[in-house]
């Protein structure tokens, strides 16, 4: 399994500008939080939002990135058909899957844990200025960043799946995309509120980023943990399947 | 055949010829049709529900308290007002929906709170009769806007500005000559300005001349996404009332048009003397019909909601016909068959561009047409688009999805990497939309929908916006920042950028 692990991980870190992806990660969840809470114009009560969740606003940015990250980890196999080498190396397809999803959920996770740590702390005193306290030491903010690394690395999980059964780079990536962003537009396009908070609960990105929530629970569709949960049930969905079809298909 | 139209023919065989990439421009239509048929469904039967059409085609609002004569011929009417007050709804969060609705009932406040909306109305009107949606013309003093003169629902013009007060009581008056009706106010009876003149057409020999109150529903954001609106109420203090022309009398008759049954004891419409005149109690609003958070009904913008999903297509597909020409090599073959590398991308631009507007005019169509019956027979309510606005819409879709697809091909020329050259493109033009729609403040999301691209969706805005309806006027409820036109030029503009930046990589680069 070290060979394989081994294998996986020489594959990612030659690819051309792999490392960089992970650095836009990092860069785009700062940024984006940061130009969230520098917009953030307040009534003259006081501002009303969520800390965590607008310092952690370039989440919804830098997932994007990590399903290129994940999208081409796959798919470049398939493009150059590096793929076939890679099985003639290691037969047992699952091992090779399962090493792959790891060298690209801990290249992930490692990003993730420089990125939100860094987006609350360059939010921190943004949101300060405007009234806004981001108390490191709350268990809920707390929480709300340990979750978002996790998140991350629940996306990337479900894009190595999506990839595999697309076999293509391109193609996952638009089946990703459309799973997180339309499916949230659509959720919350429904103007009937009970069928918009049902969807809601099952789209992979609104459940998921519930994990982000500190103030006001009651009001969200799902409970933080529970929404994590569901997106983890769509990136283990997406990697059994995967799976089966990568051993049942030729490659 | 000339160059470029040989040039355009290559490039439309090497696009229909890739298994999966027509299949793609029809799965992206067939995404769009689906996802018009909401599964909504509501208690409107197609009779009811519906809204009065005023004088000029359009939906309105027509509800208020009215105290009215007739009036024959010309003549005017002239009356002080003294005082405007009004309740609003409850604090949002002191109790929940439930608790609220349960409170109101007779006699109590129902936690209704003393204060005036900025558009509450009270002042002088003459209407054709006390049937809703007829055309009239009034003068009035408002909670925040100053007195106003409006006629048939749409038009507007401001007099002072100021609130009404014990200290600083308005008159008011209103006369008809022919088809001309005359507002005027003043601050202490004796100088006289004139607010506006309206001229309405077909104005009956007698129609209704009298006071009337009205105000509003209340909207407020309720976080970044949600909002909520409740009805309100206002009273005026009239006194010193006048009358001239035929029809006038002592005699008064009082009536709450457009008052929905059951509607709680403090929001119905009433007048009790007082002193030699009459406080007059409303609910409603004299204005044209605006959908969201203020109105009611869904707009027809709902029904090409599935343009999104369509878009993600298109972009894959605008995306991969330039780069999969890298991928395979085939770009050799290509450039050595068309040494002008411009004119190259140029004809792929018209190939990808032609085919996703064609594939998006015709399921727009179709997600309109079938979307609106659907809801409709479900019992959603769907507010009427004019036929230029509908087409506007539909052409607007198709264009927009093609203009996306050039943005995409331009961006994959650039990148030469499919996977973050589709990224790029669905980053650019379906998430600032989502942000909107979501986490971001309104002012951050209006602005992202002015700069990215997604500015575009602009042209399935089916709503009109109007400056003496007060409402949320945000993404989710069907309204863009930017004109449908000026939308589509940011797109026009990103796309152009891309396409130019991609011919200059093109020529720079070795293939």
């Amino acid at each position: 399994m070290t060979g394989v692990l081994r294998s996986e991980w020489t594959k990612f870190r030659s690819a051309p500008g792999a490392v960089w992806l992970l650095v836009a990660v990092v860069a785009v969840t700062v940024a984006g939080g940061a130009a969230t809470a520098a917009t953030l114009r307040c009534p003259s009560t006081g501002c009303t939002g969520d800390p965590a969740e607008i310092s952690l606003t370039g989440i919804q940015l830098s997932q994007a990135v990590v399903a290129i990250v994940a999208a081409l980890m796959v798919g470049g196999e398939y493009r150059t058909n590096m793929i076939h080498t890679t099985l003639a190396a290691t037969p047992q397809r699952i091992r090779m899957l399962i090493a792959k999803t790891a060298v690209v959920a801990g290249v992930v996770a490692l990003a993730g844990a420089v990125a939100v740590p860094a987006g609350v702390l360059v939010g921190r005193p943004m949101l300060a200025d405007r009234g806004l306290t981001l108390a490191l030491s709350d268990a809920a903010v707390q929480r709300a960043a340990f979750g978002s690394v996790l998140y991350l690395v629940l996306i990337a999980l479900l894009t190595v799946g999506v990839a595999v059964i697309a076999r293509d780079a391109a193609a996952a990536i638009g089946v990703v995309l459309s799973l997180l962003y339309v499916f949230a537009i659509l959720a919350q396009m429904v103007p009937d509120a009970e069928l918009r908070e049902n969807l809601r609960e099952i789209a992979p990105m609104t459940a998921g980023l519930a994990i982000q929530a500190t103030v006001d629970l009651a009001s969200l569709p799902v409970s933080p943990w529970r929404g994590l949960a569901v997106l983890a049930a769509w990136a283990f969905g997406s990697l059994v399947v995967g799976g089966v079809l990568l051993k049942a298909r030729d490659a | 055949m000339t160059g470029f139209g040989r040039l355009t023919r290559t490039e439309w065989t090497k696009f229909r010829t890739v298994r999966g990439r027509l299949a793609a421009m029809l799965v992206a239509g067939g995404v769009i049709l689906g996802l018009a048929l909401s599964p909504m469904s509501g208690t409107c039967t197609r009779d009811t529900c519906g809204q009065p059409v005023g004088p000029e085609g359009e939906q309105v609002r027509d509800s208020f308290y009215f105290l009215h004569q007739p009036l024959t011929g010309d003549g005017a009417i002239t009356a002080r007002l003294t005082s405007m007050t009004g309740l609003l709804p409850p604090e949002p969060g002191s109790a929940s929906e439930d608790d609220e609705r349960a409170a109101i009932g007779p006699g109590g406040s129902g936690g209704m709170r003393p204060g005036l909306v900025p558009w509450a109305k009270a002042g002088l009107i003459v209407k054709d009769g006390t049937g809703q949606g007829t055309t009239y013309a009034a003068v009035m003093a408002t909670g925040g806007h100053g007195v106003r003169m409006q006629h048939d629902y749409v038009h507007d013009r401001a007099g002072q500005p100021g609130a009404v007060s014990d200290t600083a009581p308005r008159w008011l008056r209103l006369t008809r000559d022919g088809d001309t009706i005359t507002g005027e106010e003043s601050t202490d009876g004796v100088i006289w300005t004139t607010v506006g003149a309206a001229e309405l057409d077909g104005l009956p020999a007698t129609v209704r001349i009298g006071l009337f109150v009205t105000s509003p529903q209340h909207v407020e954001a309720l976080g970044a996404a949600g909002s909520a609106s409740a009805p309100t109420v206002a009273a005026a203090t009239f006194d010193a009332i006048t009358r001239t022309g035929a029809g006038a009398g002592p005699g008064w008759s009082g009536e709450a048009i457009g008052e929905p049954p059951g509607t709680p004891e403090q929001e119905r419409g009433r007048h009790e003397p007082a002193g030699d005149g009459f406080v007059l109690t409303g609910s409603g609003d004299i204005a044209p019909a605006v959908a969201g958070a203020a109105g009611l009904g869904v707009s027809v913008t709902q029904t090409l909601a599935g343009t999104f999903a369509g878009l993600v297509l298109v972009v894959v597909v605008g995306t991969v016909f330039m780069t999969g020409e890298y991928r395979r090599g085939m770009i050799r073959t290509t450039l050595a068959a068309s040494p002008r590398r411009g004119r190259m991308l140029l004809a792929k631009a018209v190939v990808v561009g032609g085919v996703t507007f064609v594939v998006g005019l015709v399921s727009a169509a179709a997600a309109v047409t079938i979307g609106r019956e659907s809801l409709l027979d479900n019992g959603v309510y769907v507010l009427p688009v004019s036929t230029p606005t509908a087409w506007r819409m539909i052409v607007g879709t198709g264009a927009l999805l093609a203009v996306a697809a050039v943005l995409a091909l331009g961006i994959g020329a650039m990148l030469r990497r499919s996977a973050g050259a589709i990224t790029a493109v669905i980053v650019l033009t379906v998430l600032p939309y989502l942000l909107a729609l979501t986490v971001l403040p309104a002012t951050a999301g209006q602005w992202l929908l002015r700069v990215t691209p997604a500015a575009a969706f602009a042209v399935q805005q089916s709503a009109k916006q109007y400056a003496q309806v007060e409402n949320l006027y945000t993404p989710a409820g069907g309204y863009f920042p930017l004109p449908w036109w000026a939308g589509f030029a940011v797109l026009c503009l990103w796309a152009g950028a891309a396409l130019a930046g991609a011919g200059v990589l093109l020529r720079r680069r070795d293939a």
